[in-house]
């Protein structure tokens, strides 16, 4: 869908009117570079990007493509990994990084009032001082903003133990599309009524534009130890972290790197990893002192008995950042090994992983593309990363199937499609695999309450059954044709 | 990130960093986050995974106008952004092309080409400078005041010692530094001296290019490289251990000569010599033993490690270890990575975007009290103590007691 030429001039006429000069962008030329977000495989040119910076503004900005039916696509640090960001050719581009201001924060209540623009880390920089932190941590914390993990409710090394953004979020301020200001949840702990925070809270930008949040923040543990347990066979660290798991441990991250990911990101950080293994597993414990000794003990029996090489603990805090730093670096290290990389964001049952890594590895065979595995193993969210040239002809289409397979296969075993990088326009096929129509029916339906003619992020998340209906036509499954009571096109 | 890159706008040499630096790229966006432009900008067009966009479409042949021309003027050069990509994308190097073309491509004003013009035309000659700044002294009191906070007190040159050690450093004058502060140099002899080795200055040598490289003049910018080559190169074969640089500024471009004169037949062995031989004046004394310095260092200190030392040369932590070894008190800075918005002769021309990275950066400098700032480069110096309250000095005269 593209837009009229009477309308584009509207558009653009009147949004100069209620911005400032430099807040407006419209020319092909600085439109380009938002024409993706972190997934640079999709790119699709907006109509114009409007760059405001008080609420104000995002509510004008969205009654006016509200009254000529323009798209509206939020986006925030354009560090996403599903294509959530990635323009309408219709609508524009919703830019917050100019909300980038921390407005309070209350070390008594533990809570931190920021703007939708604020960098992920500078939170917990910001919180520092009083020896507090948010908990939920992605890997691009550096660089992602808060608004962006709220709408597609980011996770990190630490979700393990404390959560996903939607346990670290108390209230959100949201532009509805008619361009009304309100308020979900509260400074409390339950509000009244159905929990509509939650239902924002990875609803990415399909419900309302996020103005400001209201986060939780917790103090940070009395002792911190990070395990580095080296392993000569991945489904060997696979096994491990099953039996963390079904001990009774939670560790405040479990996570796991093989061989390809160790190398690309020792070239970057020095963490000194062991680089002539087949995986590594970082097992962060906190807690007082005395139960973390206990821990820690019991951690390296576990890991020992399952074929662990070596058990290496980082005492100090700085030996421990840089074992992170290496893990948190290691998606965009791949820049390293590949000229582009495909990330998967599939979660299954713990107890599966040793299965699903060998099937990757077999699927990896299958279509002559390499894949490096670094991952929230703790929770069972693999991240496969696919290695691909997107100069070859071809082989950003092989990378898309050999994709869905391995996110089919996550269903297949009792998973999910998604772990923390949300659906966006990459993983929409696949939600027709994870979802029957009636299912779908019911998602459009919230979407509607909110937003009834579909203008707020359109064609991202959630499928039409018609767009089910033609992959289904794709992929035959025993002969039996999914959706057969809708028409074919 | 995939490119098709136009073969008739790049020659292979050029070619091959380009597409070496875009694909390398994977668009993640971590360069944004320790950007000062795009910190307070909040445009993806004034941050280093824009502009890598920006530069990629000129690249693949589109049509370019005045803004892509306008993003990259605003970029800093300060190469923060190459320190945080962990994809090590060479973004200074792919830069430097991209301006280039861009010069080419969309054309400036009038006034912008004579400003440019200007700048080049007397900050890389010691002996134009040199009397313009003594004039601009004598007449400061009736200057505007943007020209007039740019014009430091005058400072004595000190003695030189006379030593006729074994050990033997070269070391580079530069073109602004001897008159804005004649000091550094003869402050460096003197440590050194203390330390055992002479160091000897070659007159011929001059402006070490980053002047006119970082203007997009690149031809110009090689005549100062070669120059300073020819100049050095009898001392060279003679034995000198070091070419010793004291602006940071100068150090990161004079380690660059290997790379800039990689295609030139007559020169590419030679500049591959200087550039090995290039090191900053910290790398130099962390290896010596401090002790025969006697410096008990009482004074509280917030150093300012300038961009072309901590991401143009990737020393950290270095000319800190000596200080404190020496008994100087480190004060903890807030935001150290970032640029103080001196960045060559962007002060001059991004006044707007200099000023706020200026009062930033001295607000941080100034928090916890220290009695002096000291950094390690002359353009962060002046541009810093234009505003600040306490003194800026470079950091080897805390070792020159």
């Amino acid at each position: 869908m593209t837009i009229e030429a009477a309308t584009r001039n509207k558009l653009i006429f009147q949004l100069a009117e209620v911005l400032p000069e430099n807040f407006l962008l419209t020319t092909k030329e600085e439109l380009r570079p938002y024409e993706c977000d972190g997934l640079a495989a999709y790119k699709r040119l907006p109509v114009a990007v409007a760059l405001p910076d008080s609420i104000e503004q995002v509510q004008q900005i969205v009654k006016i493509c509200s009254q000529l039916q323009v798209p509206v696509v939020a986006r925030g640090a354009g560090t996403g990994l599903s294509a959530g960001a990635l323009p309408h050719e219709g609508g524009i581009v919703l830019g917050l990084s100019r909300f980038n201001k921390i407005v309070s924060i209350d070390s008594e209540n533990l809570t931190a009032v920021v703007q939708p623009g604020v960098r992920n880390l500078a939170i917990s920089e910001a919180a520092s001082p009083y020896g507090l932190y948010y908990a939920p941590d992605p890997s691009s914390q550096l660089a992602c903003s808060i608004g962006g993990n709220v709408a597609e409710n980011s996770g990190g090394v630490h979700s393990l133990k404390y959560g996903q953004t939607v346990h670290n979020v108390m209230q959100v301020k949201i532009v509805t599309i008619d361009g009304e200001l309100i308020t979900l949840g509260s400074e409390t702990l339950d509000t009244p009524g159905y929990d509509l925070l939650a239902l924002i809270t990875g609803s990415e930008g399909m419900l309302g534009i996020i103005v400001e949040i209201v986060v939780k923040l917790l103090p940070k543990a009395e002792s911190v130890k990070v395990l580095m347990a080296s392993f000569d066979s991945i489904e060997d660290a696979g096994h491990a972290v099953a039996a963390i798991i079904a001990d009774g441990i939670i560790p405040a991250g479990l996570e796991l790197m093989d061989k390809a990911a160790i190398h690309a990101a020792e070239d970057f950080v020095h963490a000194n990893y062991p680089l002539d293994v087949a995986a590594i597993l970082l097992c962060e414990l906190d807690g007082d002192d005395i139960q973390l000794a206990e821990q820690v003990e019991k951690v390296d029996t576990l890991l020992k008995e399952k074929k662990a090489v070596a058990v290496e603990i980082a005492d100090s805090p700085e030996e421990q950042a840089r074992l992170w730093a290496g893990r948190k670096a290691a998606f965009s290290a791949a820049g390293r090994i590949s000229a582009d990389y495909y990330c998967m964001d599939g979660t299954i049952p713990r107890k599966q992983i040793a299965y699903v890594l060998k099937r990757i590895t077999e699927l990896s065979e299958k279509y002559g593309l390499r894949v490096v595995n670094v991952f929230h193993a703790g929770d069972g969210n693999l991240h496969p990363l696919i290695l691909y040239d997107a100069g070859i002809e071809g082989e950003l289409e092989t990378t898309e199937k050999f994709g869905g397979d391995i996110l089919e296969l996550c269903v297949e075993v009792g998973g999910t499609i998604t772990g923390e990088h949300g659906v966006g326009y990459e993983k929409i096929d696949q939600m027709c695999v994870q979802f029957n129509d009636a299912e779908l029916t019911q998602f459009f339906a919230v979407k509607r309450a909110f937003d009834a003619d579909s203008l707020l992020n359109p064609g991202k998340a959630i499928p039409t059954l018609h767009r089910c209906a033609e992959l289904g036509g794709m992929h035959v499954h025993n002969g039996e044709l999914p959706h057969p009571e809708l028409p074919r096109f | 990130m995939k490119a098709e890159l136009s073969t008739s706008l790049l020659n292979p040499a050029d070619y091959e960093v380009a597409a070496d630096a875009l694909s390398s790229c994977v668009h993640c966006g971590m360069c944004n986050a320790t950007c000062p432009t795009y910190q307070l900008l909040g445009e993806e067009n004034d941050g280093p995974r824009g502009r890598i966009y920006l530069i990629k479409q000129v690249l693949e042949g589109n049509p370019v106008t005045n803004a892509t021309r306008k993003h990259l003027d605003r970029c800093l050069t300060c190469r923060n952004c190459e320190t945080t990509c962990p994809a090590g994308v060479p973004y200074a190097k792919l830069l430097d092309i991209g301006r280039n073309i861009v010069e080419q491509k969309a054309e400036r004003s009038l006034k912008e080409k004579a400003t440019r013009k200007l700048l080049r035309t007397v900050l890389p000659y010691k002996n134009r400078f040199t009397p313009l700044l003594a004039i601009g002294r004598v007449f400061k009191p009736i200057l505007p005041a943007q020209i007039k906070s740019k014009i430091p007190r005058n400072v004595a040159k000190g003695k030189l010692p006379i030593t006729e050690h074994t050990r033997r450093m070269l070391v580079l004058d530069g073109c602004v530094q001897p008159a804005l502060s004649p000091d550094i140099n003869t402050a460096t002899a003197r440590v050194l001296h203390k330390l055992g080795i002479s160091l000897i200055t070659q007159k011929k040598a001059g402006c070490c290019g980053a002047v006119s490289q970082h203007l997009s003049a690149e031809d110009e910018a090689l005549v100062f490289m070669k120059k300073n080559i020819d100049a050095w190169w009898p001392e060279i074969e003679s034995g000198v251990e070091a070419i010793v640089m004291t602006a940071s500024g100068c150090g990161a471009m004079v380690k660059d000569y290997a790379h800039l004169l990689r295609n030139d037949s007559d020169y590419a062995e030679k500049a591959k010599k200087v550039s090995e031989l290039c090191k900053d004046i910290s790398e130099i004394i962390v290896n010596e033993d401090l002790s025969k310095l006697s410096i008990t260092g009482k004074e509280k200190i917030s150093w300012h490690p300038p961009c072309t030392l901590q991401h143009g040369q990737k020393i950290k932590g270095v000319v800190e270890r000596i200080l404190t070894t020496c008994g100087y008190e480190l004060l903890p800075v807030i935001d150290q990575h970032l640029c103080c918005g001196s960045a060559g002769t962007y002060s001059i021309l991004q006044p707007e975007i200099s000023k706020q990275l200026q009062s930033n950066k001295i607000s941080n400098l100034q928090q916890n009290n220290p009695n002096m700032i000291v950094t390690g480069n002359i353009g962060c110096q002046t541009h810093l103590q234009e505003i600040s309250d306490v003194p800026v000095i470079h950091w080897i005269h805390l070792l020159d007691k």
